[in-house]
């Protein structure tokens, strides 16, 4: 097998062996009340951490570029009640500028 | 009383990011061509893995001449974080074997981002369409990637890396109604303590771990949800 199906293969099967693991085995169940408490803050924290990476990380390291600016225009237009698609536009539009700009 | 979501209401909310997905996916096409996949391999791993980041990071291994399981190692890591997100989703998904695998193949942080209803609900029809219409996008545009090389230049040029935050952001925005800033330890406040713990643990360790892990360790701030609840009123 060549290197490119080895790594097909294994992306592929450990992925959904991944995604499944929760959906599969607990799927449908009620979460005990304990459990649950910790897992409903899943949502905040993991939604909290992908706005933080998808930001402020590049390649493994912090950093701060015209990204942030997108997110600053995004906060706003949500803090105005813009609906989602004008959000994300309206971030991806001002993140080109400023890189056109600079 | 809201209007229940359905598969329409799920694939119309999440086509913007298919756009800016489908692009990725154009980009994805053409540096696996570049990192020595074949077209079909290509889009076989688009269909199959369905994973953004991870697909990125495989082929840019293979292109440092890294080994296949040094690749496979950073998409895997990259991926981790799809277990805590899958327990989220979990109790929701309640149809059979195969209509779980299915909804669990289309989660990704997308699909997964806007069928969350808050309060730890998610809406499994959302789930389903969002993650159709974002898989189709990605497919396709390896596809074309594949077929035709970069049409679409930089995606990031276009700012269209900026549209996942700017997502993420507004999806998180709603999760954290009914916080109390005078009560921050009250049971209706601790979303936002998960969320800035959330973004505070994965900036803190982006620098000395491998990518993935800080979104998974972000998980750790729910642990904010073992608090005893505040009896006062």
């Amino acid at each position: 097998m060549t290197t490119a199906v080895v790594v097909i293969v294994c992306c592929a099967v450990g992925t959904i062996a991944l995604k499944a693991a929760g959906p599969v085995l607990l799927g449908g169940r009620a979460l005990p009340a304990r459990v649950d408490a910790v897992v409903r803050l899943a949502g905040p924290a993991l939604l909290a951490a992908l706005v933080a990476t998808n930001t402020f990380s590049s390649s493994g390291a912090l950093t701060v570029d015209a990204r942030v600016v997108g997110l600053g225009v995004a906060a706003v237009a949500i803090r105005f009640g813009a609906p989602a698609l004008l959000v994300v536009v309206l971030a991806a539009a001002a993140t080109a500028l400023v890189r056109l700009a600079t | 009383v809201t209007e229940e979501r359905g598969y329409a209401s799920g694939a119309r909310a999440v086509v913007p990011l298919a756009i800016a997905v489908g692009a990725f996916g154009v980009s994805f096409g053409v540096l696996a061509r570049a990192g020595g996949f074949d077209g079909a391999e290509a889009v076989v791993m688009s269909v199959t893995t369905f994973a953004g980041s991870a697909q990125f990071a495989a082929i840019s291994v293979l292109s440092d001449r890294g080994t296949a399981a040094a690749a496979i190692t950073a998409a895997l890591l990259l991926n981790a974080r799809y277990v805590p997100i899958g327990i989220t989703v979990a109790p929701w998904l309640t149809g059979g074997f195969w209509s779980r695998l299915g909804h669990a193949h289309l989660t990704v942080d997308e699909s997964w981002a806007i069928a969350a209803e808050g309060e730890g609900r998610f809406n499994p029809r959302v789930l389903f369409a969002a993650g159709a219409v974002i898989w189709l996008a990605w497919v396709l545009g390896t596809a074309v990637g594949v077929i035709f090389g970069n049409l679409v230049g930089d995606p990031n040029q276009l700012g269209f890396d900026a549209a996942f935050p700017a997502l993420f952001l507004t999806l998180l925005v709603p999760q954290l109604r009914g916080v109390n800033l005078r009560r921050p330890f009250d049971v209706r406040s601790r979303p936002l303590l998960a969320a800035v713990g959330g973004a505070a643990i994965s900036l803190a360790l982006t620098p000395f771990v491998p990518a993935g892990v800080p979104i998974v360790a972000a998980v750790a701030a729910c642990a904010v949800g073992l608090l005893p609840a505040e009896d006062r009123r």
